[in-house]
């Protein structure tokens, strides 16, 4: 039996090797309408205070926000996970921080966000992971697909490090292959298109 | 490509009343009281446990804890993350040095306590800035922590030699006055903190879901502990952190913590907003 996502309340993105190029063309594309929040983890090697979202503040009509903790979420903003913490979301919707141990050697982890996500909003989840060379995010995408919600990876033929994706695919947890070219096309057909 | 089976809204609340028979489990066999913290938190880390050590469900971990301390010592490292470093967030220390130091040179005797001291490091490090700025002899330090194994750690204040590195680098960014290895000996492979900087520390067991006010502070550090606590357990901390210190005294928070999610006004104003350093306010006539 499968169960179709009812109506898409919340949009958890991953990204590694290559993502923030890959992220930044997405999030240039979303329109500040979107009327879910969007929270991302991308693995990053500096921990320069705040940089990351910094950057994407330059290139998102998002709303960027760089979360403390307990956050709640907005739709139409951006959560940037900070550098060295676990971005997770608690009841309610808010914002959990953690520094507890690596997932695959990343903190942030993908399957950290992605498994929080999947469990609060179960349906009406929309996943995405894009370009990266390690496994971060396929259990995550299989969790949520088993929860009932919606997975969408960058076809690895378009991403610079196709290892993340290939690897969510090959663990089962994916519905959709997109390129990268049509990714926000696609994070938009869902999310409006699936509200009541 | 194989059918994963569902896992129904049954199936995750069946998860969380599992959790919390676990938390209750822990309080009343061993007292460590994990019952309000951060849900998503402890659910992963729960989880990352359970995943290691082959029990079907948290049910049967719950009945192991209960028998086996020695699996309850391994859960409980992982519920009690400690991830701390020496000069951790070095601006943290640099703006402290700035705006904090000045006004306790003013104070004939000073108090400081860290709540969630964990293993030590920022401790030692907080006793360094206070013998560079000539406040130490003065200070008495009060170090906690819930965790009586890592406060053993923090009382002997000997660490491995591979983060040292980049701990002096930290110093260096914390407006460190020499050098901080004229704070340690190297033995081996670890470095031994100059026992002379835990004369003024006291070390004592604290849990901040359950224990008291237990002394007037000038200041309070209390650094990425708040991120693990529900709003409720929260709201009882600062409550508690209120009524420990002195009208103008002031608390130091971690750098994604925040005052301002509180469901409360809790009586404090911002000093430096970006390293989250507060100040309990003066009462106005």
């Amino acid at each position: 039996m499968v169960t179709r996502p009812l109506r898409i309340k919340i949009v958890v993105v991953g990204a590694s090797w290559g993502g923030i190029e890959a992220a930044t063309q997405i999030f240039s594309a979303l329109p500040e309408t979107l009327p879910v929040p969007v929270v991302l983890v991308q693995h990053q090697r500096i921990s320069v205070h705040n940089r990351l979202a910094k950057l994407f503040e330059t290139k998102a009509k998002l709303k960027v926000v760089a979360p403390e903790q307990g956050e709640l979420l907005e739709s139409g903003r951006l959560y940037v996970a900070p550098p060295g913490y676990h971005t997770m979301i608690d009841e309610g919707g808010h914002i959990a921080l953690g520094l507890h141990r690596p997932v695959l050697y990343c903190r942030p982890a993908i399957d950290e966000l992605f498994f929080s996500a999947g469990q609060i909003y179960g349906r009406s989840t929309l996943a995405v992971l894009l370009t990266g060379a390690n496994e971060d995010g396929a259990a995550g995408m299989r969790y949520i697909k088993q929860r009932g919600g919606m997975t969408v990876v960058q076809d690895p033929a378009t991403a610079e490090a196709p290892v993340m994706p290939e690897s969510a695919i090959k663990m089962g947890g994916v519905q959709h292959v997109v390129p990268l070219a049509n990714m926000a096309d696609f994070i938009c057909e869902q999310v409006f298109g699936l509200q009541e | 490509m194989q059918q994963e089976p569902e896992i129904t809204d049954d199936d995750v609340n069946i998860e969380e009343i599992e959790i919390r028979l676990l938390l209750e489990a822990i309080y009343s066999m061993y007292g460590y009281d994990f019952r309000r913290y951060s849900k998503a938190s402890i659910r992963r880390r729960v989880l990352h446990r359970l995943g290691l050590s082959g029990f079907g469900n948290i049910m049967q971990m719950t009945d192991k804890v209960l028998r086996d301390r020695q699996f309850f010592v391994e859960l409980l490292n992982d519920l009690t993350v400690n991830v701390t470093e020496m000069f951790r967030d070095p601006m943290f220390y640099r703006r402290f040095r700035e705006e904090v130091v000045p006004v306790l040179k003013t104070f004939p005797f000073i108090k400081i306590w860290h709540a969630g001291c964990s293993t030590g490091e920022e401790i030692y490090s907080m006793a360094v800035l206070l013998e560079e700025e000539g406040l130490y002899e003065r200070t008495m330090m009060y170090a906690t922590d819930i965790d009586k194994n890592v406060l053993a750690t923090a009382k002997k204040g000997i660490y491995s030699i591979a983060a040292i590195k980049q701990y002096s680098d930290n110093y260096i960014q914390a407006g460190g006055k020499s050098s901080l290895s004229d704070y340690y000996t190297c033995k081996y492979e670890s470095v031994i903190m100059d026992q002379g900087l835990k004369r003024n520390i006291v070390f004592a067991d604290h849990d901040l879901a359950t224990d008291q006010v237990f002394g007037e502070m000038n200041v309070i550090v209390c650094r990425n502990v708040l991120i693990y606590f529900d709003r409720q357990l929260q709201e009882r901390v600062f409550n508690l952190f209120r009524d420990s210190l002195d009208l103008g005294g002031y608390l130091c928070l971690g750098t994604k913590e925040s005052l301002k999610f509180a469901d409360a006004d809790h009586g404090f104003e911002p000093v430096d907003a970006e390293m989250k350093i507060f100040r309990r306010k003066q009462v106005s006539l």
